[in-house]
C-alpha cells in the first residue's frame, strides 16, 4: 500500500526535484497571538528540517511553544511569519479549506486523549479520514481501514466501540486512524500522556515498528524516557529551538516490554 | 464527504438521542398535522358550500325590478310593477346568450288534500324553469306552454309537499290539491334536492304555469322577477350585458341612466359564500403555521445544544480533514432529516385527524395534494432555515479550540 516517498511529491513548477526530500522544512517561523492588548510571542523564529524516515521527539516545558509548533506542523494553524513547506508545498498561505484537505491527505494525528468518536466502532473511527476523501470507494475505505487496524494489532476488535476498549487499545485505534490515509508524517501530541508505563511501552513499540517501515513520526512529549525511544530530540524554550540532538543509544520498546515484570492485574 | 456517509452519520447521531430527536420532531409533527387538518376542514366546507350553491344551477341569472318608491318610501324588491310579460318576451327573442328565460311570480298558499293541509310557496313560471333550475321530474310530466296559454290549473310539486299531504313515498301524480281553494291537478313530482346553502328546503315548493298563478291567484298584470340561464357559464357576462341593453331600451332609459332592475348571477352568490370560508381557512391555517414555526425554533434550539455538546467531535472531524462545508452539511442534514421525517409523520397524522373529524363530527373535509405538497416543502424549508445557523456555527469552529473543548 505504501508508495515510495519520491512518488508522493508533486513538484512545484521550477522546483528542483532532486535537491532534497525534506518532509517538513520550517524557516524563521513566527507565531504571535494577540490577547487583548498583550502580544504573546509563542514562536520567535524557528528553523527546522525533518527528513523522511525520521522519528523526532519535540520536548519542552509548557509554554515553550512546542504545542503551537505542533499545531502549525499539523496545518491546524498558520504561522504569523516565516515559511513552512510540507512535502514540498508551501502551507503558510493556504485557506482553511485547503488546510483541511492537506490534513486529510498528508497528515495523521494522534492525540493524548485518543479523541475517538464515541458510539462508533473502531473500524468506522479508522475510516473517518477516508470519508472526507471523495476519491476513495467504500470498499477501498474498508480494506485500508482493516489493514491499518491489523498494523496496530487490533484487527479482531474492529467492531468494538471505544468504551469497550482499554486506553491502550483506544490509542492504537487512533494510531490506525492516523495511518489510514497514508500520510507523509504522523504527528502525535503526548500519545502516552494518559497511559501507564506498560501501555506506553506498547504504544512506543508500535511507533517504532511503523518508523522501521519508513514512516516519518513526530511526537510531542515532556517525558525524557519516552523521548529516548525516538531518533532525534528537539527541545523548545521560550519560543525557540534550544537544542536538537540525535539520540545516541535509542531504546527499544519491544525488548523493554519483554523484560517488564508480568502485569500484576494479569495474575489475579 | 459522500452523501451516503453524510446520511449515515446524521442518522447515527439522531438515533443516539432517540427521545430528544422524537421530541424535537414532535413540534414539526404537530405543526404539519394541524396545518393539514385545518386546510382540509376549510377546503371541505368551501367545497360543500360550492356544491350546494351549484344545485341552484351554475349559469343562472336572476332579474329583479328595482325597488319601487311611492312618495319617497321605498318598497320591497319585486314590488315594482315596471316589469311586464312583454319584457320577458323581448328578452327571449333578442338575447342570443340567453338559453332559457322565464318570467316568475310567487305567492304562498294553503294547500289542502282531503283532510291534510300544508302552507307552501307557489311559483308561477314557464316550463323552461325546469331546465334553468336543473330540476328533474321524478314521476309524471312537467306542464307545457299550452297549459300556460290556457292558464290550466295544473302543477308540479316537490317531495316535501307529497310527504305532508299524501304521506311518505305516496304516488301523487294525477291527484288534486286545492291551493287557496283553487283545485290543481298534480302532473309531476320533482326529484328530491334537499336543502340549499342557506338552509331552505328546496323540495317545499309548488310550481305552476305562469299565467295560472299570475291571473288566477295573484290577479296582477306585471311580473315579479325573471329567471334566465346563459348558454354556457362563460356567457354569463354577455347575457348580463344583452339583458341590460334590451331592458334599458324597453324602459326608455339612456345608456348613462341607472337601470331600474338588478341582475344577480349565481356566481355572485357563490363568491360571497366561498369568500367567507376562504377567510376561515386562511385564519385556521395561519394559526396552525404558528405551531409549525414554534416547531422550527425547537429544531434550532436542539441543534444549538447539539453543536455545543459535540464540539469535540467537530474538532476530531476537522483534524482528519473535514472542511467547514462538510461539517455544515452534516448538521444541516440532521436538521433536515428531523423536519422532513416530522413532516411526513405530520402529513399522515393530519390526514388521520381529518378523517376522524369527518367521521365524528360529520364535517366535510377535503385533503388536497397542494396542501400536502405545501406542508412538505414548508417543513423542509423550516429544517434548512432553522438548521442553518447552528450548522454554520459548527462549521466556523476553530479546530484547535474544538479539540481542546471539554
Amino acid at each position: 500500500m505504501h508508495r515510495k516517498w519520491a512518488d508522493r511529491r508533486v513538484p512545484a513548477a521550477g522546483e528542483d526535484t532532486d535537491m532534497d526530500k525534506t518532509i517538513i522544512a520550517v524557516k524563521s517561523l513566527v507565531k504571535t497571538y494577540t490577547m487583548g492588548d498583550v502580544e504573546v510571542h509563542a514562536l520567535r523564529g524557528v528553523n527546522a528540517d525533518i527528513l523522511p524516515g525520521e522519528f523526532v521527539a519535540i520536548m519542552g516545558k509548557s509554554g515553550s511553544g512546542k504545542s503551537t509548533f505542533m499545531n502549525i506542523l499539523g496545518c491546524l494553524d498558520v504561522p504569523t511569519r516565516g515559511s513552512y513547506l510540507l512535502d514540498g508545498a508551501d502551507v503558510s498561505s493556504l485557506s482553511k479549506d485547503q488546510l483541511a484537505t492537506l490534513r486529510n491527505r498528508k497528515i495523521g494525528f494522534v492525540f493524548q486523549s485518543f479523541n475517538l468518536l464515541s458510539r462508533t466502532s473502531a473500524l468506522e473511527n479508522v475510516e473517518l479520514p477516508l470519508m472526507y476523501n471523495h476519491k476513495i470507494s467504500s470498499r477501498e475505505m474498508r480494506d485500508r481501514s482493516l489493514k491499518a487496524l491489523e498494523q496496530v494489532g487490533l484487527a479482531s476488535r474492529s467492531s468494538h466501540m471505544p468504551n469497550q476498549l482499554s486506553g491502550g487499545e483506544q490509542q492504537r485505534v487512533a494510531i490506525a486512524r492516523s495511518l489510514v490515509n497514508d500520510p507523509v508524517v504522523i504527528l502525535a501530541d503526548e500519545p502516552t500522556g494518559n497511559l501507564d508505563t506498560r501501555t506506553s511501552l506498547e504504544i512506543m513499540d508500535i511507533f517504532q515498528k511503523l518508523n522501521e517501515k519508513g514512516i516519518t513520526i513526530v511526537i510531542v512529549t515532556h517525558e525524557a524516557d519516552i523521548a529516548g525511544f525516538t531518533k532525534r530530540n528537539i527541545t523548545f524554550r521560550d519560543g525557540r529551538i534550544m537544542r536538537s540532538v540525535m539520540v545516541g543509544n535509542q531504546r527499544n520498546a519491544r525488548e523493554e516490554l519483554a523484560q517488564l515484570p508480568v502485569n500484576v492485574e494479569d495474575e489475579v | 464527504m459522500k452523501m451516503k456517509n453524510l446520511l449515515k452519520a446524521a442518522i447515527r447521531s439522531l438515533t443516539k438521542n432517540k427521545m430528544r430527536t422524537f421530541l424535537t420532531m414532535l413540534g414539526i409533527i404537530i405543526g404539519v398535522a394541524s396545518v393539514i387538518a385545518m386546510l382540509a376542514i376549510g377546503q371541505g366546507s368551501r367545497e360543500s358550500i360550492q356544491s350546494q350553491i351549484s344545485t341552484l344551477g351554475t349559469n343562472v341569472l336572476m332579474i329583479f325590478p328595482q325597488a319601487s318608491s311611492s312618495g319617497g318610501v321605498r318598497m320591497e324588491a319585486g314590488t315594482s310593477q315596471k316589469m311586464t310579460l312583454d319584457d320577458a318576451r323581448a328578452l327571449i327573442e333578442r338575447c342570443p346568450s340567453v338559453a332559457y328565460l322565464t318570467p316568475q311570480v310567487r305567492t304562498s298558499g294553503q294547500l289542502v288534500a282531503s283532510n291534510l293541509n300544508w302552507r307552501s310557496s307557489v311559483y308561477g313560471v314557464y316550463p323552461d324553469y325546469f331546465s334553468i333550475r336543473n330540476l328533474k321530474i321524478e314521476t309524471g310530466n312537467p306542464f307545457t306552454m299550452n297549459d300556460d296559454k290556457s292558464a290550466a290549473k295544473v302543477c308540479v310539486v316537490g317531495q316535501t309537499i307529497v310527504t305532508n299531504l299524501f304521506g311518505e313515498g305516496a304516488d301523487a301524480v294525477g291527484r288534486v290539491i286545492r291551493i287557496n281553494k283553487i283545485p290543481f291537478k298534480i302532473t309531476g313530482v320533482i326529484e328530491k334536492k334537499g336543502q340549499n346553502a342557506f338552509g331552505q328546503d328546496q323540495d317545499d315548493m309548488v310550481i305552476a304555469p305562469f299565467s295560472t298563478v299570475q291571473k288566477r291567484m295573484l290577479a296582477i298584470t306585471y311580473i315579479q322577477s325573471m329567471l334566465a340561464s346563459a348558454t354556457t357559464e362563460d356567457k354569463i357576462p354577455a347575457a348580463t350585458a344583452e339583458i341590460t341593453e334590451v331592458l334599458k331600451e324597453r324602459h326608455r332609459l339612456g345608456p348613462s341612466e341607472d337601470a331600474d332592475f338588478t341582475i344577480r348571477t349565481q356566481s355572485d352568490i357563490a363568491n360571497a359564500a366561498t369568500a367567507t370560508s376562504k377567510i376561515l381557512t386562511i385564519l385556521l391555517a395561519s394559526i396552525a403555521s404558528i405551531s409549525l414555526l414554534v416547531g422550527g425554533i425547537g429544531i434550532m434550539n436542539i441543534m444549538l445544544v447539539s453543536v455545543t455538546e459535540r464540539t469535540r467531535e467537530i474538532g476530531i472531524r476537522m483534524s482528519v480533514g473535514a472542511r467547514g462545508r462538510d461539517v455544515l452539511l452534516q448538521f444541516l442534514i440532521e436538521a433536515l432529516l428531523i423536519s422532513l421525517l416530522g413532516g411526513l409523520i405530520g402529513i399522515g397524522l393530519g390526514m388521520l385527524v381529518s378523517q376522524v373529524i369527518a367521521n365524528l363530527m360529520s364535517w366535510p373535509v377535503t385533503i388536497t395534494i397542494q396542501s400536502i405538497l405545501m406542508s412538505f416543502i414548508f417543513s423542509s424549508a423550516i429544517g434548512i432555515f432553522f438548521g442553518w445557523y447552528p450548522a454554520r456555527k459548527a462549521a466556523r469552529l476553530n479546530p484547535i479550540d474544538a479539540l481542546r473543548y471539554e
